[in-house]
């Protein structure tokens, strides 16, 4: 029998393209106001009771004001923070090949392992013969890190890298001060290659800051280095790979220099993904290193932190490390918090640092191993050598094309006279479905793109994005401009408007102004 | 018609009297874009020549001005502070930061005229 | 290795293209002699399984908050999270997203930001707040850099009811920047005169309430003669849920406030990561540390937000920046904004009463036990008791019948003389049950 309740299956009109909607949702894609324009004041998405039948003891303290804080339903808060999830870029979406951010894949077992009730629900003031095993974590972390990177010592505390930095460079302080020549040992030499924490790191706790030019091909010159060095040396800030994605070749003889003037040799140690089982810091000279966990070791991002930043220490600063740190003794592992009869230089965060990030970077140390941990840093390395290599044809590399670390450096010097800017460039990655690299940055080069792909990617994942920055590279030569000055057209905003931002500041909601009765 | 000389870090002066004005070109601001935030020294500050006389701060960027000569701070353009698009819109007019009391109006010599500073932003492009 | 999606094949392939004849040729700018012919002293590779088992032995060496009777706070507390908080942070876009750089598409966490910016700010009842920072005591240093900044005076006073913790990281840093910091003793009843420590050479004083002893200040008049004497006054709270039942600093003339928020939404994991919560009156906004989201519109007039007043930070002003700061705890910080959103001010108040209840009621109980005195009149959830025996041998004599008593002083100012003060916390988690467990077992060992 005819059915006639059937539906049309071939697309017909709705080949036609998109009208505006009712709504401004596109489908999958939902506008969604701010929990205060949604939220109620009576409203909450947990159950408690009112308890009863006490007596406050806030000694007249008690809270007048409304606070003004909304609050919603359980499903509302769910379907609130979905629908902005849904407007972000995640590694799990694609590839994000953001240079020196390191976007690599993100393990859930890590995470599945950070939420052991061991770990998660472990107070840091508990008596220490309840938290073994945490010690043990801590212990075995830094057994890793120090055997990876040759280094004798590590201090685990510090919350993200830019944390690391001013810890290793306060064991420096210390360590100088500890020497007599604190008043005259005051000078940080730091590459014009740098990221801008260094330098920030270092003016914070009163170094002075010489730059260093890095020379034609993207590295630190020795002799540029034996220039400035003197006795007023108290440290270089050196980036190893650096910055351009470059090993510094000379990083050897720069430590030489620094160290027979008297000074101490900081690797940030930002890029150390590259040369995890491959190169020890501790061969190379290095002082100090701050390792992010959350870049090298895989630890989630979380759109900006948490992140994790311990440093290992040479022999030479082992012991100005901060308190927290773990010692070993017959009765097990114990946790020393006082700086009493050490020459710690003192604490630089509560409790004990990132716990949780440790599990989540050991566990991904267990997981690769020795091996697979070499095997990560080679196959960043080929990978981003094997997008330089495709892709060098069309963009210009500014230190030629030569071998990169584990991220290639391309200026914006192929884009001349096109009408494209290194931003629009990347704003048209996103219409395509990439993340952009890193742009701008290192300012060493002229409209820097920094493209990190890591070892996540599979060939036919970088084919593709190859064939995707080779279609655009054409149009932007082509003269198909507007393809790239108006990008991005198709994510959930266009561009915005960061000059108005800036300039009249609205850094939080505020309830409408009530309407104004018409007067008169 | 007052004499407005210039910097290397593009900052003009224009002279009037014993008193000056200074600002940033209008290359500088063309450089800097979209101006942000202006932040003004405190009127009667001493300022040697080439110390930092007030920052402006563009979306991406911050950039100190320093003083083109010694001097001492007798007036600034706090209208800047409500408007600092007026940088971009009349850099060498109402765009102004800074009006100074010269120390030494011999400094001014060593500063370039409008040709010199005309050739040295053209020699930058 | 299951995370590394090349063969050999292609590696081989790869290498080919790119014409290099080994891996190690793209390593040729390690000096020969330093490149590593063998492998690090360390385990080879492991299986999902395996990695799972010995991290889940590790972890069940420690004694989880949740099963035993658990009273520890004094900087960090044990509150429920719902469900839905975890499952919502985990999520892909969330997790494995990085700082909004690109807006376009990073709205998810500009937008998540800037309710949380908004929340911290009603909470603490000032005008703006920051993306957060590492944690409630790393906050605290930068507020003293901050006020620093802006009275250009170098000196710190610190009150002795100021978390040690949080103290240490002022000392530290403040040392290291050269600046100066004046300590006041550990002040156990709250009755301290930071009035007199206040003079026109004081760039900033430092109180903390609920304080680490439990103690509610009143920081009205502290805050008159801070603006009296052009210094400025930074409040800090570890315990963020007090401020849905407490006056908050800044309705108390508070210039900065700064905390620990991880109470909210976030798991006690040992000391971190947590989310540091930094607010300030809106002229001292451009001193500010940390990242700040703000509201725009994009190129077709729609809404949107995006990192601003970025010029602050170090990667523009590099050595002139307001600080060293580059990553927030953004996914913190979302725990913190989804929790917040589930309790909503009606929730939060009741949490808060909820707590304090208890508290009280733990208080009247722990009075009646001998060899036991409670020094605080007010408090919220958190009071301190001298026990007639050292509190850190107390502590462990509980911890093996199965009790986690809290804090002893002593842990936290070890040459204060202060050996016998114990510090206690009941939050919501804690039971009767809970609470007559911890005074049957005071009453064995006291």
């Amino acid at each position: 029998m005819l059915n006639r309740q059937g539906r049309p299956t071939a697309p017909g009109l709705a080949s036609v393209s998109a009208h505006e909607t009712f709504t401004g949702n596109k489908a999958l894609l939902q506008e969604e106001p701010l929990l205060f324009e949604i939220g109620r004041y009576d409203v909450t998405g947990v159950d408690l009771d009112e308890p009863q039948g006490f007596t406050p003891r806030l000694g007249g303290l008690e809270r007048s004001d409304g606070i003004g804080l909304p609050g919603l339903s359980e499903p509302e808060t769910m379907r609130h923070f979905v629908r902005l999830s849904q407007k972000n870029y995640g590694i799990d979406t694609g590839l994000f090949p953001l240079g020196s951010c390191t976007m690599k894949h993100n393990p859930r077992l890590n995470e599945r392992m950070a939420r052991l009730p061991g770990f998660a629900d472990v107070h840091p003031l508990q008596p220490q013969s309840t938290v073994q095993g945490a010690l043990e974590l801590m212990n075995e972390l830094g057994r890793w890190l120090t055997e990876l990177t040759g280094m004798p010592a590590v201090a685990l505390s510090p919350k993200a890298g830019a944390h690391g930095e001013l810890c290793g460079m306060m064991a420096i302080k210390a360590a100088i001060e500890a020497k007599g020549e604190g008043a005259t040992r005051r000078t940080v030499l730091v590459p014009d290659s740098a990221h801008g924490t260094n330098p920030a790191t270092a003016a914070l706790i009163q170094f002075d800051v010489k730059p260093v030019p890095v020379r034609e091909d993207g590295t630190v010159d020795p002799e540029a280095v034996r220039a400035l060095a003197g006795p007023d040396t108290a440290a270089i800030m050196l980036t190893n790979p650096n910055t351009c994605g470059l090993f510094e070749k000379d990083v050897a003889k720069i430590a030489e220099i620094i160290h027979a003037a008297g000074g101490y040799f900081y690797c940030d140690g930002a890029n150390y993904n590259a040369i995890v089982g491959k190169a020890r810091p501790g061969d190379l000279g290095v002082d100090a290193m701050h390792i992010n966990l959350h870049k090298t070791f895989s630890t989630p991002h979380g759109g900006g932190g948490p992140g994790s930043g311990p440093v290992v220490l040479s022999e030479r600063l082992a012991a100005f490390a901060p308190v927290p740190f773990v010692r070993t003794d017959a009765a097990g592992f114990a946790l020393v918090e006082d700086e009493e009869g050490t020459e710690a230089f003192g604490r630089i965060t509560a409790f004990h640092g990132q716990t949780g990030m440790y599990v989540r970077a050991l566990s991904y140390m267990l997981s690769h191993g020795a091996d697979g941990c070499r095997q990560a840093s080679e196959d960043a390395v080929l990978n981003a050598n094997y997008v330089r290599a495709r892709l060098a044809d069309l963009m210009s590399l500014p230190f030629g094309n030569r071998p990169c670390m584990h991220e290639v450096l391309f200026d914006d010097a192929w884009l001349k006279d096109t009408g494209v800017s290194t931003l629009d460039f990347a704003k048209a990655m996103i219409d395509e479905g990439y993340h952009p690299m890193t742009v701008y940055f290192p300012l060493v080069v002229h409209g820097a793109m920094l493209v990190e792909p890591t070892e996540s990617e599979s060939r036919a994942s970088l084919d593709l994005f190859i064939a995707t920055l080779r279609d655009l590279a054409m149009a932007a030569k082509r003269g198909d401009a507007a393809r790239f000055t108006g990008a991005p057209y198709l994510a959930p905003r266009r561009r915005l408007d960061e000059t108005r931002a800036a300039r009249s500041p609205v850094l939080r909601w505020t309830p409408p102004a009530p309407v104004q009765e018409a007067a008169e | 018609m007052a004499e407005t000389r210039y910097t290397k870090d593009h900052e003009y002066i224009r002279l009037d009297g014993d008193t000056a004005v200074v600002g940033i070109t209008d290359y500088a601001q063309g450089q800097l874009g979209d101006v942000v935030f202006v932040e003004l020294p405190a009127i009667g500050k001493k300022v040697g020549k080439g110390d930092e006389a007030a920052v402006v701060e563009s979306v991406k960027a911050a950039s100190e001005v320093y003083a083109p000569v010694s001097g001492e701070v007798v007036a600034v353009n706090s209208a800047l502070e409500g408007s600092p698009g007026t940088v971009n819109e009349d850099p060498l007019g109402s765009g102004w930061f800074v009006k100074m009391k010269l120390a030494d109006p011999s400094e001014i010599e060593g500063l370039m005229t409008e040709e010199q500073y005309k050739t040295f932003v053209a020699s930058m492009s | 290795m299951r995370y590394l999606p090349l063969s050999d094949a292609d590696r081989k392939d790869m290498l080919a293209v790119i014409g290099a004849s080994s891996i190690d040729d793209l390593f040729a700018d390690i000096p020969s002699d330093k490149l590593m012919k063998g492998l690090p002293d360390l385990p080879r590779r492991k299986g999902e399984l395996e990695v799972e088992r010995i991290m889940s032995r590790m972890a069940g060496k420690n004694v989880a908050a949740s099963s035993v009777p658990f009273f520890v706070g004094a900087g960090a507390y044990k509150h429920h999270v719902p469900a839905t908080v975890d499952h919502l942070i985990q999520r892909s876009e969330f997790l494995t997203s990085y700082t909004p750089y690109q807006p376009e598409i990073a709205q998810g966490t500009l937008q998540y930001l800037f309710e949380f910016q908004t929340q911290v700010a009603a909470l603490t009842g000032m005008e703006v707040a920051n993306a957060s920072m590492y944690d409630g005591s790393t906050a605290c240093g930068e507020a003293v850099l901050m006020a620093h900044r802006v009275t250009r005076r170098r000196k710190a006073v610190l009150s002795g009811g100021l978390h040690p913790h949080y103290a240490d990281v002022v000392r530290t840093l403040s040392k290291m920047a050269g600046d100066e910091v004046v300590t006041m003793a550990p002040d156990v009843t709250a009755t301290e005169d930071l009035l007199a420590a206040v003079d026109g050479s004081v760039s900033c004083v430092v109180v903390q309430t609920p304080d680490v002893f439990g103690h509610l200040r009143d920081l009205r008049k502290l805050s008159e003669k801070c603006r009296e004497a052009g210094a400025l006054l930074i409040a800090v709270f570890t315990e963020v849920v007090s401020l849905g039942l407490v006056t908050p600093p800044g309705a108390m003339g508070a210039d900065i406030v700064v905390g620990e928020g991880q109470s909210i939404g976030n798991a006690l994991n040992f000391g971190g990561p947590y989310v540091g919560l930094f607010a300030a009156k809106q002229k001292y906004v451009r001193q500010m540390p940390g990242r700040l989201c703000g509201e725009t519109v994009d190129a077709d007039g729609a809404r949107g937000f995006v990192l601003t007043l970025s010029t602050r930070e170090q990667h523009i002003r590099r050595d002139k920046a307001t600080s060293n700061i580059c990553t927030n705890s953004g996914l913190c910080a979302l725990a913190f904004t989804i929790h917040m959103t589930l309790l909503g001010q009606e929730g939060l108040g009741r949490l808060g009463r909820i707590n304090h209840a208890n508290a009280v009621k733990l208080a009247d109980m722990l009075s009646s036990v001998r060899g036991v005195e409670v020094l605080n009149s007010a408090f919220f959830n958190e009071f301190t008791l001298r026990l007639s025996r050292p509190a850190a041998a107390v502590v462990e004599e509980l911890a093996a019948k199965g009790v986690m008593a809290g804090v002893p002083v002593s842990r936290l100012l070890p040459k204060a003389g202060l050996d016998d003060l114990l510090i206690v916390a009941n939050t919501e988690v804690n039971t009767d049950d809970d609470r007559a467990a911890l005074v049957e077992a005071l009453r064995e060992v006291l």
